[in-house]
């Protein structure tokens, strides 16, 4: 299979160089690590968001570095959590003393090396807090998984916590609104095709021509189901339907809705779904105050999207839509 | 066993070779893990221990408590991961046990504590198809073969790489409860859990170290007879 890849061994290094070649001004580097954090801060006076996670999911997350969102990301290897150590020298990077926030995303091996990272940082004095954002309907959450997977609602959390901690909200105030989204977004992705790891080479599973896999997680790996081929009005309706009798979104009630790309999928074909998913919403009196189009959280060359909605109130109506100035997301 | 120089060259040579192991079976690890989680298994261990090996010339002059500690500080800093934390973490706790040297009794306790300390961070439990199934079994049959049948160390160790073995056998036909595998609920079953087999790698080449180097035959036929031909989930 053909790639833009030199040694796939060095693959999240040569990424994180590009990428501060191409923001010097936004990002920098930590030396030793795979820690890209805000090239202005830390920002005195702010409460610090940090997030991290496996590699892949460009943008996510150090696409979102930047003011009213992100102060710190940390990547892992493709699809692996970043270990503690670094996840630890980036909490300790971007505190300006006002306190750290982790957007995690329901992982066992990120919710471990967080926690691993908060007790050291917080060994040396740092005020750190957490969240946990499990925004995937197709996992369901009892003691017979490790809990809802996170996905693209965590682009949400990053924008709300963001905002609140550019307008000087504390770190438990911060820490409330990232509750507050993750308590109120719900996601559902599909894939038309799986994605091909740079280090393993080929595609990491197959999927006939005329098959999908609904359910799908954001690391490439079989989803829930395996079903024929649908049209794209069909994967909208799936998708959304589950995902709003979840969240028991209700006639009159206001969202946001993402019609995410896995990393694959052309724009216009992610807006004929995002056609379908509003026409939908419409029918049920649900209205949609902000609707994104795009990719927000990827897998790396999986053809396919996911569908969130996110409940808004004024309060993460004004958060949603404060200033934001990132690589990856602008006003 | 023996004093601690032998037991720091026995230590060593074991790395080596679970090293090398890890490297030879990577595709094998990843391809378990492309079936039911995110296909990187193979290469995460790997680097791993690639970084472990490359510190061997500073195990020289460690005692073999330090040397484990060590091996565990260096899989939390290079893997990332859930398996940095279940195997580089539980490593670096465990050691501690060893802080008398490598003997019988010493490496009961350690064997517990890895254990004890893998279910902890990994909230994981005996049956959810994970490492636990493949250690469980092991820990309990090394501790049981060493403390009620007498037997000697090395056989009893090669027991619990037999218990092990089944272990890994038994994560096949059941569904998984933790890990990435349990997202695909019901589609998990029929696959065999890549962290369980990873570790019954690592314990079959401290076995084979293990021989090389402890006096005394182990006792094929005992080990033949030792694992008792129940389901894992009756005998709880």
């Amino acid at each position: 299979m053909k790639k833009l890849v030199n040694d796939p061994s060095d693959y999240v290094d040569e990424m994180l160089d590009g990428m501060t070649a191409a923001y010097p001004d936004r990002l920098r580097r930590l030396d030793g690590t795979k820690v890209l954090v805000r090239a202005d801060g830390p920002v005195d006076g702010k409460v610090a968001i940090v997030s991290g996670g496996g590699s892949g999911h460009e943008p996510t997350h150090a696409g979102y570095i930047g003011d009213g969102m992100l102060d710190g990301a940390a990547s892992g290897e493709v699809f692996t959590s970043p270990t503690a150590n670094e996840l630890n020298e980036m909490i300790q990077a971007c505190d300006a003393g006002e306190g750290v926030l982790c957007v995690v995303k329901n992982y066992e091996g990120d919710v471990m090396n967080f926690d691993t990272a908060a007790e050291m940082a917080e060994m040396e004095d740092i005020d750190v807090a957490q969240v946990v954002v499990n925004d995937d309907v197709a996992v369901e959450d009892s003691l017979y998984t490790s809990g809802r997977r996170g996905v693209c609602g965590t682009i949400l959390v990053h924008k709300a916590v963001g905002a609140k901690a550019a307008a000087g909200g504390s770190l438990d105030e911060v820490q409330a609104v990232g509750e507050k989204v993750i308590d109120n977004v719900r996601t559902m992705g599909m894939a038309l095709t799986s994605c091909i790891t740079p280090e393993k080479g080929e595609e990491t599973f197959d999927l006939g021509d005329d098959e999908i896999e609904l359910g799908i997680g954001i690391h490439g790996e079989p989803g829930t189901e395996r079903t024929d081929m649908m049209t794209a009005d069909e994967v909208a309706e799936h998708l959304t339907e589950n995902v709003l009798s979840d969240l028991e979104v209700e006639a009159g009630e206001e969202v946001v809705t993402i019609v995410n790309g896995m990393g694959g999928t052309p724009l216009s074909e992610l807006f004929i779904v995002n056609r379908k998913v509003q026409e939908l919403l419409d029918d049920r009196g649900i209205e949609t105050w902000d609707a994104w189009v795009g990719d927000y959280m990827t897998s790396l060359d999986m053809m396919g999207c996911s569908v969130t909605v996110c409940r808004v109130d004024d309060e993460l109506k004004d958060l949603l839509d404060a200033d934001v100035d990132t690589p990856a997301l602008k006003d | 066993m023996a004093d601690e120089s032998v037991q720091r060259e026995a230590l060593i040579a074991a790395i080596e070779n679970v090293a090398a192991r890890i490297e030879a079976e990577k595709s094998t690890l990843t391809d378990l893990d492309s079936a039911i989680g995110d296909a990187d298994h193979g290469n995460n261990m790997h680097r791993g221990f690639e970084a472990v090996v490359e510190k061997v010339d500073e195990f020289e002059e460690m005692s073999p408590a330090d040397i484990v500690k060590t091996v565990g500080t260096t899989i939390i800093g290079n893997v990332g991961g859930a398996s940095g934390p279940l195997y580089g973490g539980s490593l670096m706790s465990a050691s501690q046990e060893l802080e008398d040297g490598i003997t019988a009794e010493t490496s009961i306790a350690f064997a517990e504590a890895y254990l004890e300390k893998v279910k902890d961070r990994g909230d994981a439990h005996l049956g959810a198809k994970t490492m636990v199934d493949a250690l469980t079994p092991a820990v309990h049959t090394y501790k049981k073969s060493i403390e009620h049948d007498d037997l000697p160390p090395l056989t009893a160790f090669a027991k619990a790489v037999d218990a092990a073995e089944r272990g890994v056998e038994f994560t096949v036909p059941i569904r998984a409860a933790k890990g990435r595998a349990s997202f695909l609920g019901w589609r998990s079953v029929g696959h065999q859990d890549p962290g369980a087999t990873s570790t019954l790698f690592i314990m079959q080449e401290i076995l084979k170290t293990a021989e090389e180097y402890l006096d005394g035959e182990t006792d094929a036929e005992a080990v033949a007879e030792s694992v008792p031909d129940e389901d894992p989930e009756e005998a709880k």
